[in-house]
């Protein structure tokens, strides 16, 4: 038996993974299995780190690069990477064994709505989340392309497509817009074009920019978020051409390191620069770093902000108390063996009010939201909040369930009155 | 304990997988070297179809005397049940996980009978 005999071979007699008929739903069945036995219709779900392959739609996403040589040069060369020796990230899926990566390019949908409109709601539904931030995935590390007009017109493009292609058809679908951050005049005119589209809910920077977050450079485009009462994110992510990360042979060690690590320091430097002070209003959220990055670092900050306050002057609480008051998304949420770990970082965290539940789906890590539900430290109260409520207050969205949600609610009223 | 049917032995060749639903499990039956094998269809981590992806032979680091590395094999002797949601390991000899042996997919006892393949649950 070859090696690529064996991959799909398990189940081939009834099952449909194995890339000739990939469905998302039936992979998710025992997803629907946990939102029906956690009455997930009773209470809204909001998914704020969620992601889809916009590689699939990249023709359609270059046609709308404004520059017509650079947007020339994209339909030329694609936006394909891959190949063994390119990059660490490309075995994500395990040589195989997460089915869905090799699976997904498969999975027939119908031609409206849009295919990622279709593919995002398979999932979602299955999970029983209502509302999704969604988010690129390949181009969260567009910040290493080291020519900063390709950065710029590539996530102009993105942003307009994703507006008008996507958000603008599905009211369930969200998204925090990408800043390209090496251009702080790009930064802003991006913020000024689009914040007002249906759909826009913030705006989102890849944590691995080398760029320092206090630069004055910015301060406009963090002015124009505050004004208009837009959460700034940071979605973590890992630069495989990062000097230290390239230490790391193995993905496991460049994934556990590079994704806490970027927001490790943008996190130091946005308190040590009393950016909260200087922003008062400016919510932040921190995205797809799991949760044990957060006390370590409060613990490091606090105590060397005690010997040295003179470094950050703008300073009028403790590191730790500033971090309290921000946004932390859940995944990839540690499994620890010693589990008063996790409840002490929530605790650490405010999670009943801080902590957003993200899936990451399709990634290879994400979490489902029993991952939050089934918590046995948390009451009812502080599941649904986590799970939604504290995202449609900071995103300032409504509380209507989903139409999927809502007609199985209508048919089992309908069936009890029977 | 009843006994079910799953199906004749002609109807699953080997390496393949067969879901039965028994109650509120779903049981899969795998078929491996003329072997047998039933575990709940359900990952002890988030609760994925465990039996439903890939099965891989475990992936060994060859170390020489003296501490030397020397690439990887796989172990064609020691066969895991993946996940395919999130990729956990199981042997499939005994449904433990690779490493953390106290983490494992409920098992249940396959057999046959007059070429009838059947789980015991």
């Amino acid at each position: 038996m070859t090696m690529d005999d064996r991959v799909g071979g398990a189940g081939r007699d009834e099952k449909s993974q194995d890339g000739q008929g990939f469905d998302t739903s039936k992979l998710l069945k025992n997803a629907a299995r946990q939102r029906d036995e956690r009455n997930y219709d009773d209470f809204l779900i909001i998914d704020v780190d969620s992601h889809h392959y916009e590689t699939e739609a990249f023709r359609e996403i270059a046609e709308y690069i404004r520059d017509p040589v650079l947007r020339n040069e994209a339909l030329y060369q694609g936006a394909g990477s891959g190949g063994i020796t390119s990059e660490l990230g490309n075995y994500q899926s395990m040589a195989g064994r997460v089915t869905r990566y090799p699976g997904r390019r498969k999975e027939k949908t119908p031609v409206k709505p849009h295919r990622d409109i279709t593919l995002m709601r398979r999932w979602m539904d299955a999970m029983g989340v209502d509302i999704a931030c969604m988010f690129p995935t390949p181009m969260l590390n567009l910040a290493s392309c080291q020519r900063i007009d390709v950065q710029v017109g590539l996530a102009t493009a993105y942003n307009q497509w994703l507006c008008e292609r996507i958000l603008a058809e599905d009211t369930r679908l969200k998204s925090m817009l990408y800043l390209p951050l090496h251009s702080p005049s790009a930064c802003e005119e991006i913020i000024a074009e689009f914040a007002d589209r249906k759909g826009v809910i913030g705006f989102m920077v890849t944590a691995p920019h080398y760029a320092s977050v206090y630069d004055n450079a910015y301060a406009k485009s963090y002015a124009a978020l505050q004004e208009r009462g837009l959460p700034l994110a940071f979605h973590a992510g890992f630069p495989s051409g990062d000097q230290a990360l390239k230490l790391t042979n193995r993905f496991i060690g460049l994934h556990a390191l590079g994704f806490p690590w970027f927001n490790m320091i943008h996190m130091t430097n946005w308190i040590i620069n009393g950016m909260p002070e200087r922003f008062p209003q400016l919510k932040t959220i921190w995205i797809e770093s799991g949760l044990a990055w957060i006390p370590f670092l409060m613990q490091r900050l606090d105590n060397e902000f005690m010997m040295r306050t003179s470094d950050a002057p703008l300073l009028k609480r403790l590191p730790s108390e500033y971090m309290q008051d921000m946004f932390y998304s859940s995944q990839p949420m540690e499994r620890v063996r010693n589990a008063k770990a996790l409840e002490v970082t929530f605790e650490m965290i405010n999670a009943p009010s801080q902590l957003l539940y993200s899936s990451d789906y399709p990634h290879w890590d994400m979490d489902l939201p029993s991952t939050i539900y089934d918590l046995p430290f948390l009451d009812e109260t502080a599941k649904r909040n986590i799970l939604g409520e504290n995202a449609r207050k900071l995103f300032k969205l409504g509380s209507d369930l989903s139409d999927t949600k809502q007609a199985r609610r209508k048919a089992r009223e309908a069936e009890t009155k029977r | 304990m009843h006994e079910t049917l799953v199906c004749s032995e002609a109807d699953i060749a080997d390496g393949n997988t067969r879901l039965v639903q028994i109650g509120q499990a779903e049981i899969a039956v795998i078929r491996n070297g003329g072997r047998y094998y039933a575990y709940e269809n359900v990952c002890p981590h988030q609760g994925g179809p465990a039996c439903e992806g890939v099965m891989m032979p475990a992936v060994r680091d060859v170390i020489e005397a003296g501490g030397i590395y020397r690439g990887q094999q796989f172990d064609e002797a020691d066969l895991h049940i993946v996940c395919p949601w999130h990729g956990y390991e199981f042997r499939l000899s005994d449904g433990r996980h690779a490493v953390a042996s106290g983490l494992g997919l409920r098992r249940f006892e396959a057999f046959v009978r007059d070429g009838s393949v059947y789980v015991r649950a």
